[in-house]
């Protein structure tokens, strides 16, 4: 089981001082907040990814490159990354480079944006959202998968023998989340290509993701990449902590009062009640999200939404002590009790590099049977650049 | 025997308002001309009032309370909606509007609606036909042709003594009767995460 922090990146003034954070100390904090979440022993930290203010986060690998300097073992992730309005192409490249500078430490949640203008200032139309979803993703895993690709779409400019750089680490794709809050074709998506599904959980009522992630498992099953219990789901969480669980709710409920995806509509006491949001003591906190697996099954991510709302970054650092000293590892135990050993944990670079090998050994162990001396991985039989009738030679092709 | 469902909404917000008591007059009179087809009416009715709150916050939260939860599965999985709204600044009241906002935009799709709206005079009586009428067109309902304006002088002196207001509550009703008794609506099993057939997962692209 993964824990981790998923963060929006909102610029927000401090509704108890009136202080709001440049740009510039906004961008930093996260960075230190990253830090900080490998630092207490958790184990993901994700981005969201924005193109208007108040928010900052418009360049997520650059980002999580400079965090995968700064760490050691965290798990660099999105949420989400859009996969409707960036070019398929450049997302296929970010992240292999991603991958390559963090040795494997990535994955990422694709997700079709909350900003409706985002569409037009990138030339698309809304719209089109769930087909711009279905299409680019079919690119982006060709890019990934093979060396050489010959596309034409609806959306994007037709490539001919295009190879996108670099290739993926040790030739295995970073894990992939789709994250929707209500539409079942981004569900089924999910489970037709057996990838992970993210749901942020934050901002609804349980039932609804209830029925959302259930759908997905039926899904993941039904194309056969397991049984129901089987499939990858993430959920997000949002949790506000002090000792006495009075100080926590006299503390926090300025911030949710003027929070600016919630604030002047429903109180606190309603909003926790009717969605995952705890404000508590740690123990409160214990008690609501080890329920958790009783409403969605036994799942593979959780992440929490901590700096938002204006919170400084000294009390979002306190939360995260908190939470790896109290909180995640209890619920760690609590997840692992009567967890059937057919629940996967969630895939990585290590666990998908020994499948892509064992799979590998089993086609190559069927050749050698059938007496086949066909090559194991059919595109290493094309070299670099051979699309344009270079030499297979590595230095030709790339000397210009 | 043949059973179904009518919702009622009304916005008045003074207790009592006149917005429900015709609301009221014209879901009996409703229920009363689908018993003459030997169908028998389940009626609910909703006073917005009682979830303006709940609608305000569902307006910035993207979600239902779920009392007010309640409230939508009521009115849209019913076989027929009676809708009355007071006349405020020449349309629907802001509440009514805020109520319709906030349901699905395709779950009211084919449910027959009697619109209805009360005020002070007659001037406002094609607020009916330029505001409410249309609102239900774009959500795909069926209104029926009849729409009741009931202002101030409909409920004593001044009434109009040619088409009375309970002549064309009567007449209102009688068309939502005749539509509901064909409606199936609140028999029909929706599935939330039904796909069309021609969905494809790989938005018709090669599986790779």
């Amino acid at each position: 089981m993964q824990f981790g922090i998923f963060t929006v990146g909102d610029v927000t003034t401090d509704p108890t001082t009136g202080q709001t954070p440049t740009e510039h100390e906004r961008i930093k904090a996260m960075l230190t907040i990253a830090q900080k979440v490998e630092e207490v022993g958790m184990d993901v930290f994700a981005t969201g990814e924005h193109h208007n203010p108040p928010f900052v986060p418009s360049s997520p690998t650059t980002m999580l490159g400079y965090i995968a300097a700064k760490t050691e073992k965290l798990i660099l992730s999105t949420a989400t990354t859009l996969i409707t309005t960036n070019d398929p192409v450049k997302i296929a490249e970010d992240f292999a480079m991603l991958q390559h500078v963090a040795d494997g430490r990535v994955d990422l949640t694709l997700g079709r944006g909350n900003t409706g203008p985002v569409y037009p200032w990138f030339g698309q139309d809304i719209r089109q959202g769930i087909p711009l979803a279905l299409e680019n993703y079919a690119l982006l895993r060709r890019l990934w998968r093979e060396d050489f690709v010959d596309w034409e779409g609806q959306f994007r400019t037709p490539l001919q023998g295009f190879q996108s750089t670099p290739r993926p680490l040790d030739d295995v794709p970073p894990f992939v989340w789709h994250g929707s809050i209500r539409s079942p074709e981004i569900a089924e998506q999910a489970a037709f290509y057996g990838d992970g599904f993210f749901a942020n959980n934050i901002f609804w009522p349980k039932e609804h993701y209830m029925k959302l992630i259930g759908f997905y498992r039926q899904r993941f099953e039904h194309y056969g990449h397991g049984t129901a219990e089987q499939a990858i789901v993430g959920l997000g969480g949002q949790v506000f902590m002090r000792a006495k669980s009075q100080d926590a709710v006299k503390e926090f409920r300025p911030y949710f009062d003027n929070a600016p995806v919630y604030g002047h509509g429903p109180t606190l006491e309603d909003f926790t009640e009717q969605t995952p949001l705890t404000v508590g003591s740690p123990q409160q906190v214990i008690d609501r999200y080890a329920r958790m697996r009783e409403y969605y099954g036994d799942y593979q991510r959780q992440l929490f939404l901590m700096d938002h709302a204006g919170l400084p970054l000294k009390t979002v650092l306190e939360q995260l002590d908190i939470l790896g000293e109290e909180v995640v590892p209890v619920l760690r135990k609590e997840f692992a009790k009567d967890r059937p050993a057919s629940v996967p944990d969630a895939p990585t670079h290590a666990s998908l590099k020994a499948e892509a090998e064992a799979k590998a050994a089993v086609e190559f162990a069927e050749a050698e049977v059938s007496g086949s001396t066909g090559s194991v991985r059919s595109s290493e039989s094309s070299a670099p650049g051979a699309a344009f009738g270079l030499s297979s030679d590595r230095s030709t092709s790339t000397g210009a | 025997m043949t059973t179904r469902k009518l919702a009622v909404v009304s916005a008045g917000l003074s207790q009592p308002s006149s917005t429900r008591m015709l609301a009221d007059r014209l879901a009996v009179a409703t229920v009363g001309r689908l018993a003459e087809d030997g169908i028998e009416t389940e009626v609910v009715t909703f006073e917005l009032r009682d979830v303006a709150q709940d609608i305000t916050n569902n307006l910035l939260t993207g979600f239902p309370s779920p009392k007010l939860d309640r409230v939508i599965e009521a009115v849209t999985g019913a076989d027929g909606l009676i809708a009355v709204t007071p006349i405020f600044t020449t349309s629907y009241s802001g509440l009514f509007k805020s109520f319709f906002d906030i349901v699905d935009n395709r779950s009211l799709t084919d449910m027959p609606v009697l619109i209805g709206a009360t005020a002070g005079t007659a001037r406002h009586s094609l607020a009916l036909d330029y505001a409410v009428r249309p609102m239900f067109t774009y959500l795909h309902a069926v209104v029926v042709p009849t729409s009741v304006y009931a202002a101030s002088e409909d409920w004593g002196s001044g009434a109009d003594t040619v088409k009375t207001l309970p002549d064309r509550i009567d007449r209102a009703a009688g068309e939502l009767a005749a539509v509901m008794a064909r409606s199936e609506r609140s028999g029909q099993v929706r599935d939330p995460f039904a796909l069309d057939s021609s969905f494809s997962p790989t938005g018709g692209f090669q599986a790779q």
